[in-house]
């Protein structure tokens, strides 16, 4: 009993201790945004960087100020948005026809599909580079939207997710008088809410801190996302370190808010194995 | 409702595994055929080519003397009850009553009328607003039913829908299923491997055997004049003895010896099989039904000598597992020679009968209770 009992205060410990780690960038990030910039650099690397001593609201006023942060913000959100939304009907729908349907050449494609998923994105992004340029597509939002809406993992997710779903819910649609296309909207979309949950959050983080394609791609700030805005931040002077911060801490919120908006059905969707594997 | 019928199916798998051989089949409109037989047989592979869930290798299916071989499943017009329900779990019961006549198209009022009635038919009035996780496997299986009945389809195609309920509440839901067939008159095909659900629910019953119908009969048919040693092995519980015994004749008739005791067959029972004449001094496979067996009386001088190998009381019967010195052989491989211990004779006695393993017990048998087969399996007529 009493061994139990020091075994999860210990655990208790540890799971303390990894979460402050995790948790000390950030929080660091948040205090830093808060104070004057003079001691945001003095206090680094003692307690005092993570306790907001003086706290105002100026870094965020002057991030407001200094850029076009909401013309960033919209950009960030549209392009990211687009991807995730358009993402789930294409890569679900994909996922469907290779766990569901009969057609020939099916298993060729899926492994071709499943090949994609090891190669890197760098490896492309030169000849990816080129076509958009051929293209005439390059600062415009639909050269950052398009490449990526399409996606070997996101297929792969949501697959073993359907893989596992009873065949019998499908057969009997059909024996309702569902069309194909009605079954998935209708009994396959409503009964995967975990698997859409888990894609929508994974591939927002993945776009919403998507740096070198819109590096390449964009030169004029009008079309530009936010992690490329905070780079091109830190190189305009004066450099304010409470400016930096504050830029960050903003940047971080959508994704917050988007994990704490399907964090239940990401869970699950974990849970469930949809990511499993 | 709709006449059905299979001319010539069959189904062969990619690798060549050929699971239904040319089956011919008639099921009448608005008759309840029940489709039995032991796992793997292919009744379930049948109701699935006729709700068009798999592709027939060869043959016609026919609705009402149409051919659907290509029709997708949504033009059929049946309705399958599961043997998992395969209730939409994202919707209520209002919800899943909904569904199939929402992909009708029907009109809002109509849809409220049909599963207004089916929900008091069916008792599911207090459920509508649940969803099928707050159900329980019996009501599931009423919801599973509704949904059939209010599509008001053409036929029920129903798949083992009561394996996965409770031994008393299967035979609470088989009554109410009887009952509502009888009352719909749809035309009903009804897969099961249990042979009581068969007898009890079947106007007819067609058993399969490694994708071979068998015998299509009504059920006291089936239980009376078995087709085959397979047949009568598979409907009765339990299965048919099975007993490699000569055929002698005797006084210008016949008799079957069964140990040390000869049975003399009865002028009826060579009128309604002629065919035995023809096997005087063979070997045939007698049939002995369990419940036809019954301890000899008291200074009985014919009766046959056994030992119990086991003994099961089942408090209205008891089952004895018995050592004979019969050969007894297994009902789906008569000819084949068992290996060790040969298949134990089976008595069904009357009441509580307290045998021991090893306790010697006498037993008699009426010779127009036997039934005769060939070597091969096949019944002598």
């Amino acid at each position: 009993m009493k061994a139990s009992r020091l075994g999860r205060l210990g655990s208790y410990l540890a799971l303390t201790g990894l979460a402050l780690l995790f948790l000390a960038p950030l929080a660091m990030m948040l205090a830093g945004s808060l104070k004057p910039n003079e001691r945001v650099l003095v206090e680094a690397g003692t307690l005092a960087a993570f306790l907001p001593v003086g706290a105002s609201l100026d870094n965020y006023a002057a991030v407001f100020e200094r850029t076009d942060f909401l013309r960033f913000l919209f950009n960030s959100v549209f392009i990211t948005g687009t991807i995730v939304a358009a993402g789930l009907i294409v890569n679900a729908l994909a996922a469907y026809a290779f766990a569901r349907l009969q057609w020939r050449g099916r298993d060729l494609l899926f492994n071709l599909v499943l090949a994609l998923m090891i190669l890197p994105f760098e490896a492309i992004a030169v000849p990816l580079f080129y076509g958009a340029s051929i293209l005439g597509l390059r600062d415009t939002y639909i050269v950052q939207i398009l490449p990526f809406i399409a996606n070997a993992f996101s297929i792969y997710l949501f697959y073993s997710f359907f893989i596992g779903l009873p065949r019998e819910l499908e057969e009997a649609a059909s024996l309702d008088g569902a069309s194909t296309l009605r079954i998935f909207f209708a009994v396959i979309v409503p009964n995967s809410k975990p698997a859409f949950a888990s894609v929508a959050i994974l591939s927002f983080l993945t776009w919403w801190g998507s740096y070198l394609w819109p590096l390449l791609v964009t030169i004029v700030p009008e079309v530009r996302p936010l992690p490329v805005a905070i780079a091109s931040f830190y190189t305009l002077p004066p450099l304010q370190w409470g400016d930096i911060l504050a830029f960050g801490t903003l940047m971080v919120m959508p994704v917050l808010a988007v994990f704490l908006m399907f964090q239940r059905w990401f869970v699950r969707g974990v849970a469930s194995s949809a990511i499993k594997g | 409702m709709a006449s059905i019928s299979f001319e010539h199916v069959s189904k062969t798998y990619p690798d060549g595994t050929r699971v239904i051989d040319g089956l011919d089949l008639e099921v009448g409109d608005g008759e309840l055929l029940v489709l039995v037989g032991p796992s793997g047989c292919g009744k379930s592979t049948v109701l699935r080519m006729l709700a068009g869930l798999e592709d027939l290798s060869g043959g016609e299916i026919r609705i009402d003397g149409r051919v659907v071989n290509d029709l997708l499943p949504q033009r059929r017009n049946l309705s399958m009850v599961f043997q998992n329900y395969a209730l939409y779990p994202h919707l209520t019961v209002r919800g899943n009553l909904e569904f199939p006549l929402k992909m009708k198209g029907l009109s809002r009022t109509e849809i409220d009328r049909r599963v207004r009635e089916t929900a008091a038919m069916l008792d599911l009035d207090a459920l509508l607003d649940r969803r099928p996780k707050a159900l329980s496997g019996g009501q599931r299986q009423r919801v599973a039913m509704g949904r059939a009945i209010a599509r008001e389809a053409d036929a029920f195609l129903m798949d083992e829908p009561l394996s996965n309920l409770d031994a008393r509440l299967r035979v609470q839901i088989r009554t109410e299923i009887a009952a509502l067939q009888a009352r719909l008159g749809v035309t009903t095909i009804y897969v099961t491997h249990d042979q009581v659900e068969a007898m009890t629910l079947g106007q007819r019953v067609a058993v399969m055997r490694g994708g071979r119908l068998q015998q299509v009969a009504p059920p006291w048919e089936i239980y009376q004049r078995p087709s085959n040693s397979f047949v009568a092995g598979f409907i009765g519980t339990p299965g048919m003895n099975l007993v490699r015994a000569p055929l002698d004749s005797s006084n210008g008739g016949l008799c079957v010896r069964l140990g040390d005791v000869r049975l003399t067959l009865t002028a009826q029972a060579l009128a309604d099989q002629p065919g035995l004449a023809d096997r005087t001094g063979e070997d045939v496979l007698i049939g002995i039904r369990p419940e036809d067996i019954c301890l000899a009386e008291a200074g009985a001088t014919s009766a046959l000598t056994a030992t119990v190998r086991t003994a099961e009381s089942l408090g209205h019967e008891t089952l004895l597992h018995l050592d004979s010195p019969l050969t007894t052989v297994a009902a789906d491989a008569p000819r084949r020679v068992p290996h060790g211990e040969p298949p134990a004779l089976i008595a069904a006695l009357r009441g509580h009968h307290p045998s021991r393993p090893g306790d010697a017990v006498r037993l008699q048998l009426d010779p127009a209770d036997l039934y005769f087969f060939a070597l091969d399996g096949e019944a002598i007529r």
